[in-house]
């Protein structure tokens, strides 16, 4: 009798236990990412470790390319569904400006680097919203077909322009980000004054009029798997995509392709929380992003893909390949042999101008 | 009919009037239908009409620029926009009040962001404006809160002084004024009892500011869910009051003013008799030279009434100028274009649709049913396949480096050097969508042919027709019912798509729906997208009405 007494006890305690803990934070939650190899990353340096520590379970959503539409549409039927979601700088920034984001403290909100340098100073620059917790730095670059440039491959940007030397399609992205300030740095802008220039009428018209010169050979791709494709299939002979998606088709795949570092856009991307969370959920997206973002988890990620972290105490500590077995760090954009000459992107520039360049550089598309 | 030449109405059985119980009965019939095909109906309104009729009605809704600064579109009313200058300080005025609230509930970047579909740079203008407001009458606020030791920083003494102590009276109309103001702002209920109430006798001599302590009431209370006189006042409550204590004639009400905290407030009155009175105009154009461009105040202006045409005017390549609506300029018109050849390409997919899709249902037609049934599951085999793959497939087929321009190549028909381009432009999206579209084309078309009674063209042949005119002119136009029912569904079908054309269209080969997608998606303009998708939902109905009046509805067949 006395026994099954203490065992009912101890079983109630056992069960106990986790529900006190539930009522502080949910016990399920759902994380939006890109899919593929970048969400893979993110569920093998995150997400597993994250579950074994908490035992929370982990619902992997694939819609960050249409996250803000998404975001918009379940803020205005008030039933927003996710926790925390990984989206770029400038979708966060938008975001945050819709109200659809919560800001987050980042001294309050995120580990403090190892050494103890705040995480504030540790993200540094990269803090460039206040709904914003950075995660990698990415870079939108080229790459070539090593069988198919003759015997001087690409060295700089300006090649991608010289159709005389290089001939054949190139892939360009269908958006005048990035291609227009490629434009004007090879149509003899500085580079610090290539916002500046882009901000009048007749510098847009300068930077369309120099991408009119290779516009018959281009393909304009719109996925980011479109430009690996292309290069595989040598439908181009060089085109712009993300750097890890090179990454993949250079050392994974093996394909006769090589990266073009000269004037690579660096961007953001990293997470947010959706505004509008019950305080349960609310506590245990925190928790999540405290853990995910911290200095050692961040370096585990470049492990699987190559973006840089983005905090600055990560990167020493950023190894190998988990199945090639190669050294990182000389495949991250902002290794300094890669970012020699790097441009960054300008998020306020964009913000403002998005929709009136938009709006001409589609309408020079259509022509 | 024919009561007129009966002495009475006819009656039925039971004595009631013939007219009257079959219409009685008619309605029980009718009623009957009516809760039979209830549940899909409601189903219907409730999932399908109603959700899009909100989104079109997003095409003319603009409320968002009056909700958040609403004392400045109403001070601007009465600016002229032609002259070329920049409106008075009353304007710059109310905009320092509505922003501060907007920027409190996070509303500017919302307003920011929609004026800058209209304006470029608008929405950094709100962004960064929100976050300096508190540099506007700073040195005013240091100068109160020093004053009398610092009175005037605490708290409680502020609620003491709005509220007029416990025995003053009350302004209810302007508590009531405000709290609807804010409830169009953040649209969040704020009819709760708060336990404030702005005192009369303060509200009288200094409306500005019990105005800006009443917003700030609201908005801790109901938001925050804070006790009012606990937490420090905004800004806004000592700027209004330093600009309503430096007004000629301020001083005087101040001396006439008896409530609590008399005393402190004429010390802080005192403690600004050094500075010159605050001028809004000046502190905005300090903050960003860019609030005295008149552009921005002219798309203000232009953008304050609750509904607009604007997007409308947009989605046509025309902008609201100052006259009235104006042709955008000639580097941004794009969307008339995009319709066009929206519609001109959806023609060429239906009609090559027709000449790939006729012989095929003909011939599914006529031959034995076992022969015929294998050939219907090839034709309904890539009907079952996704349609990004079948999408994919083509671009295998069709790229230069691809199947098609491979086999040209081995065979010798292209050189090398020079192969084919057939994808990333028009042609590849006709002849992806052709494929993809030819079964709604070719069923139709399959069980209309099939009823054609075969016997009637052996008639023609053995009265002496040939083989053509026995087909033109008794098989053809037995079967044009199904050639309508399959152009009206490839047609409506084709007109929206939009996949296909994305990944094969290239630049040339897009439609209007890659546009609609984008601006959903990416740009967030959701009022252009819905009036994009007004217009071209209005040019199927209107499509669809003259193909009626044409060839007559009644006239498909769907089977």
């Amino acid at each position: 009798m006395k026994l099954r007494n203490l065992t009912a006890l101890a079983a109630t305690t056992a069960l106990c236990a986790p529900m006190a803990f539930a009522a502080d934070m949910a016990d399920e939650m759902t994380i939006v990412s890109w899919g593929g190899a970048y969400s893979n990353s993110q569920i093998k340096a995150y997400s597993e470790p994250y579950a074994e520590k908490t035992g929370v379970t982990i619902i992997n959503d694939e819609s960050s390319a249409e996250a803000v539409a998404k975001l918009r549409a379940m803020n205005e039927a008030g039933n927003v569904t996710w926790d925390v979601v990984d989206v770029v700088a400038a979708d966060a920034m938008r975001l945050c400006d819709e109200g659809l984001a919560m800001e987050i403290d980042p001294d309050e909100h995120l580990a403090a680097a190892p050494d103890g340098t705040s995480a504030e100073d540790d993200f540094g620059d990269l803090l460039v919203s206040d709904c914003f917790i950075p995660q990698i730095v990415y870079s939108t670059t080229f790459g070539y077909r090593t069988d198919l440039v003759g015997d001087t491959p690409p060295s700089k940007i300006c090649d991608v322009f010289d159709l005389e030397a290089y001939p054949g399609k190139r892939a360009l992205e269908k958006r005048p980000i990035n291609n227009m300030e490629w434009a004007l740095l090879c149509d003899g802008v500085a580079k610090d004054d290539v916002y500046d220039v882009l901000e009048t009428e007749e510098g847009q018209e300068q930077a369309l009029a120099k991408l009119d010169t290779i516009k018959d050979s281009v393909i304009w791709w719109s996925a980011g798997a479109d430009t690996p494709q292309l290069l595989a299939d040598g439908e181009v002979v060089m085109g712009s995509t993300y750097n890890g998606r090179l990454f993949s088709v250079i050392e994974e795949q093996d394909q006769p392709v090589a990266m073009l570092w000269d004037a690579q856009v660096f961007d953001l991307d990293g997470w947010i929380i959706p505004a509008g969370l019950s305080d349960e959920r609310k506590a245990r997206a925190l928790d999540y992003i405290y853990f995910a973002t911290d200095t050692q988890r961040l370096a585990d990620q470049a492990k699987y893909i190559s973006y840089g972290p983005a905090r600055a105490s990560s990167a020493p500590l950023v190894g190998k390949h988990a199945e090639l077995g190669i050294d990182m760090a000389p495949h991250m954009p902002t290794d300094p042999n890669n970012a020699q000459n790097t441009f960054l992107y300008n998020y306020e520039f964009w913000a403002d101008y998005r929709d009136d360049i938009d709006a001409k550089f589609q309408a020079w598309l259509a022509k | 009919m024919s009561d007129t030449t009966q002495s009475g109405p006819v009656l039925s059985a039971d004595g009631t009037p013939l007219k009257r119980s079959l219409a009685r009965a008619l309605r029980m019939q009718k009623v009957r239908a009516l809760m039979l095909i209830a549940p899909l109906l409601i189903f219907i309104l409730l999932t399908f009409i109603l959700p899009i009729a909100d989104m079109l009605f997003r095409s003319v809704e603009n409320r968002i620029v009056s909700d958040t600064l609403s004392e400045t579109v109403v001070t601007l009313r009465d600016w002229d926009s032609v002259n070329g200058e920049a409106p008075e300080e009353a304007v710059y005025e109310s905009l320092y009040y509505d922003l501060f609230v907007a920027a409190e509930a996070k509303e500017h970047t919302k307003l920011g962001t929609r004026l800058n579909y209209e304006q470029t740079g608008i929405s950094s203008l709100f962004r960064s404006s929100g976050r300096k407001l508190d540099d506007i009458g700073e040195d005013h606020v240091k100068a109160m809160e020093k004053a009398g030791g610092g009175a005037l920083k605490d708290e409680a003494l502020w609620f003491e002084i709005i509220t007029g102590g416990a025995s003053g009276a009350g302004n209810t109309a302007l508590l009531e004024a405000q709290r609807t103001k804010m409830a169009q702002l953040t649209g969040e209920d704020f009819s709760a009892d708060i336990g404030f109430v702005p005192g009369a006798e303060f509200s009288d001599l200094f409306p500005r500011t019990a105005m800006a302590y009443t917003d700030f009431a609201l908005f801790t209370a109901v938001l925050d869910e804070d006790v009012v006189a606990e937490e420090d006042p905004w800004e806004t409550v000592f700027v209004a009051f330093a600009q309503e204590v430096q007004v000629p004639g301020g001083a005087e009400k101040l001396a006439a003013y008896t409530g609590p905290g008399a005393a402190e407030l004429t010390a802080a009155a005192e403690a600004l008799a050094d500075l010159e009175p605050v001028s809004f105009k000046a502190s905005f154009l300090d903050l960003d030279e860019d609030w005295g461009d008149v552009g921005n105040w002219r798309t203000i202006q232009t953008y304050s009434p609750t509904y607009t045409s604007g997007y409308f005017l947009n989605s046509i390549d025309m902008q609201k100028g100052v006259d009235g609506a104006e042709a955008r300029p000639e580097n941004q018109q794009i969307y008339i274009t995009l319709f066009k050849r929206t519609m001109f390409m959806s023609l060429v997919i239906t009609g090559s649709c027709i000449v790939l899709g006729y012989p095929v249902a003909w011939i599914l037609a006529n031959l034995p049913t076992r022969s015929a049934n294998l050939l219907m599951i090839l034709v309904l085999l890539p009907f079952w396949t996704s349609l990004l793959v079948r999408t994919s497939a083509w671009k295998v087929m069709l790229q230069q480096q691809g199947v098609i321009n491979d086999v040209l190549v081995w065979l010798g028909l292209v050189a090398d050097d020079a192969r084919l381009v057939m994808i990333n432009n028009q042609f590849g999206t006709i002849v992806a969508m052709t494929h993809i579209l030819l079964p709604f084309m070719i069923l139709p078309m399959y069980s209309v042919m099939q009823t054609i009674n075969p016997t009637y063209l052996r008639a023609a042949k053995s009265l002496g027709a040939t083989n053509w005119t026995a087909f033109w002119r008794v098989y053809f136009p037995q079967s044009v019912p199904g050639i309508g029912a399959g152009s009206i569904l490839v047609f409506i079908l084709s007109i929206g798509y939009y996949i296909t054309p994305e990944i094969v269209g290239g630049t040339k080969g897009v439609f209007i729906s890659n546009r609609i997608a984008y601006h959903i998606s990416s740009s967030l303009n959701w009022g252009l997208a819905a009036a994009l998708g007004t217009i071209l939902l209005a040019v199927v109905l209107l499509l669809y009405w003259a193909y009626d009046k044409i060839v007559g509805i009644d006239n498909v067949k769907l089977g």
